[in-house]
């Protein structure tokens, strides 16, 4: 029996209890969430912990061993081709036709949809002038670099105005002003209504989500919004702070910050590290006593949680989980 | 000095990696060359045996009998059909139900009771050489010995049993005009299947396949839509080769060639499906190329292209059966040199379109139920 609240017209996406196996061993373990219509809904998790399977399932490429799935109302399990009609896909790999012209690719896609000549027409145009493809429309796909490309496939999957869309790590291997121009329009559309469902492994793209969920290994592990994650108890257990020490030698202070008591976890980040640490830890003899074993501290202070952090911390702590588990 | 060698080692520790971790070409690899080997060494049996006869006996009477089963216990003859009148004798041959046709006539007891020499027609499909020269030699030694037997017992007796063969369809025996027929078969599937195999797994490779599948496009609207482009093709490269056949070889073509064509369409169907089931299994056009040519083999020993089908041991004449190419064949054959018509080959037409749609509904059930992806 289908819950109304699950398929009520509020959610582009309602997931309830997912289960996908592949024989014996389980993809998919037990997830469900629900996407709010015009969210850019960020799916996160390390490469093979089941985010392409579970974009299978919600789009009818894998049938559901078990659970329920509504894609735009539509229940997947009984209404694949309804769904197909309602969603846009693009692929990690901007799977377009190399020898096809940015134009025949598009035509192409229009015609898979079934769009009347004139919509089509009025599609293309839109289109065009949304993602800039003006001055290559008659050059192959093959020539355009990753960041056209992008632009093309996101176009091709948009043709037929669906109001959801699934981009599977639409910016892997673009360079970054790409990256940049793909997110100010996934944006624009966004505020035109339109939802995204968006897997990537940048932590920058995941800020910017408006809501987020992290996967590991077939479970999901975190679903809200950034902000909310931030807070969460397994990232910032009560009595902690979260600190960060700036300095040039990051590997030896990490080392030596693992064994100071009162410091929980360390893990490096750029030129600095990330610890927790106990609450009311006194900073300045921390400085003090990196200093004493040779380190030079150029800065240490408190600070707020980032999503990278809300994934370490709850990769750790499953890990520890899952071995625990095993043993 | 640097040494010319350097890496050796280590290529060949990497290729050894490469060949375990792709048994599928190391099967290929082995595996047809032995395939052969069996087909070709058990296969073949350059001794004619067991050719398909019909029997017209408008006699009927114990020495007529006592002819056939002469015939019959050479081992060259088997007698598939014993017809009643001329008109069904020659429609079996032209037909390609029969390779040889006996007729013996109303008056041949007779004849031999009152000491005359008696005449036997034998008429022999001429279009398969190795055929028609065993049926020549056996019928006329027969004739020979059952004449000579009359003689020892009674030496006023003539010259009995005078078998008269008569070479039907390729009296001058020109290799050109049996081989290119049959050829025309292989040539087609070369082309139609090849092209189609790569169809699939192309968009696979290059993952707009996946894309393909998350939009509303159905089983049957990809692999008809694939489909339709090579078929034009395939029939243009038809017209050549019977183009080419007609006007450079010089085979005249006693039949219709407009049926001919139209008969060529359910082959070409066929060709293009089975390139379509090839594809929507292979992973790689590597894997799709192997597989192709594992199926070229088959249509071209067991098609009847080289080697007579009614020869072979029962469990390849079988497997003769379930080769597209074997239909074809005998519709070119048919057409070309016996001048057959719509009345004797629509079965194998039947048989090639009947063929077509089953491997086509198996490529179509692998995408409708997506097993191409996992």
């Amino acid at each position: 029996m289908a819950d109304p609240a699950q398929s009520s017209p509020q959610y582009a996406i309602s997931a309830e209890n997912l289960v996908r196996r592949f024989g014996e061993f389980t993809a998919v373990n037990d997830i469900s969430f629900r996407v709010e219509k015009g969210e850019i809904f960020g799916f996160l998790g390390p490469n093979g912990s089941g985010k392409t399977t579970i974009i299978k399932m919600l789009t009818g490429l894998l049938p559901l061993t078990e659970g329920n799935a509504w894609v735009e109302g539509l229940d997947v399990r009984k209404d694949a081709e309804g769904v197909r009609e309602r969603i846009g896909y693009m692929s990690q790999k901007f799977s377009l036709y190399d020898d096809l012209t940015v134009l025949e690719n598009l035509r192409f896609y229009g015609r898979i949809y079934g769009l009347s000549a004139e919509r089509m027409k009025r599609r293309i145009d839109e289109i065009v002038q949304l993602n800039g493809l003006a001055p290559y429309l008659n050059r192959l796909a093959a020539q355009l670099s990753g960041g056209w490309k992008q632009r093309l496939a996101l176009g091709c999957a948009m043709l037929h105005e669906p109001k959801l869309l699934f981009l599977d790590e639409p910016t892997a291997g673009i360079d970054p002003v790409a990256r940049r121009q793909l997110w100010d329009l996934l944006f624009e559309l966004s505020g035109q209504g339109i939802t995204f469902f968006v897997t990537t492994h940048y932590m920058d793209e995941a800020e910017r989500c408006s809501h987020v969920a992290y996967i590991y290994y077939g479970k999901l592990i975190a679903d809200g919004t950034p902000a909310e994650l931030k807070l969460l108890p397994d990232v910032q257990p009560a009595g902690t702070d979260r600190i960060e020490i700036v300095t040039p030698q990051v590997t030896r202070a990490l080392r030596l910050a693992r064994h100071i008591p009162g410091i929980r976890s360390a893990t490096i980040f750029g030129e600095s590290i990330h610890a927790l640490v106990e609450e009311h830890f006194n900073l300045a003899d921390l400085r003090a006593q990196l200093q004493k074993d040779g380190i030079t501290v150029t800065d240490i202070h408190p600070l707020t949680a980032s999503l990278e952090d809300v994934f370490v911390e709850l990769t750790y702590k499953h890990q520890a989980l899952l071995e625990a588990s095993r043993a | 000095m640097p040494n010319p060698f350097r890496g050796f080692g280590a290529v060949f520790y990497k290729e050894v990696l490469h060949v375990r971790r792709d048994p599928g070409t190391l099967f290929f690899s082995l595996v047809i060359p032995l395939l052969q080997m069996f087909v070709l060494g058990f296969g073949i049996d350059t001794n004619v045996r067991q050719v398909n006869t019909v029997v017209y006996n408008a006699d009927g009477r114990q020495e007529s009998r006592e002819l056939i089963d002469r015939l019959k216990n050479s081992d060259t003859f088997h007698v598939v059909r014993y017809v009643q009148n001329d008109h069904d004798l020659n429609d079996m041959i032209i037909g390609g139900k029969a390779r040889v046709g006996i007729k013996i006539p109303v008056d041949y007891s007779d004849r031999l009771i009152h000491k005359m020499s008696a005449q036997v027609l034998v008429l022999i499909d001429g279009s398969d050489s190795s055929v028609a020269g065993q049926a020549i030699n056996v019928t006329t030694a027969i004739g020979l010995d059952e004449s000579l037997r009359r003689a020892v017992t009674d030496s006023t007796a003539p010259f009995a049993v005078d078998m008269r063969p008569k070479l039907l369809f390729n009296p001058d025996s020109r290799s050109p005009n049996f081989f290119l027929p049959g050829l025309t078969a292989i040539l087609l599937l070369n082309v139609t299947t090849f092209l189609t195999a790569f169809a699939i797994v192309r968009e696979k490779e290059r993952g707009t396949l996946e894309q393909l599948f998350v939009t509303p496009v159905r089983p049957f609207g990809l692999l008809l839509g694939k489909l339709l482009p090579y078929f034009f093709i395939g029939f243009f490269e038809l017209c050549n080769i019977l183009f080419f056949m007609r006007f450079v070889f010089r085979v005249p073509i006693h039949g219709n060639v407009f049926l001919l064509a139209f008969l060529s369409l359910p082959y070409i169907f066929v060709s293009l499906s089975l390139g379509m089931l090839i594809s929507s299994k292979a992973n790689t056009q590597g894997q799709a190329m192997q597989l192709a040519f594992l199926t070229i083999l088959p249509s071209i020993f067991f098609s009847g292209y080289i080697f007579p089908r009614e020869t072979m041991p029962a469990f390849f004449y079988g497997i003769s059966f379930l080769v597209p190419a074997s239909y074809f064949i005998n519709i070119t054959r048919g057409i070309i040199l016996r001048g057959a018509g719509l009345q004797h080959l629509w079965l194998d037409g039947l048989a090639l379109f009947a063929m077509g749609t089953f491997l086509l509904v198996i490529a179509a059930r692998r995408f409708s139920n997506k097993i191409i992806m996992t």
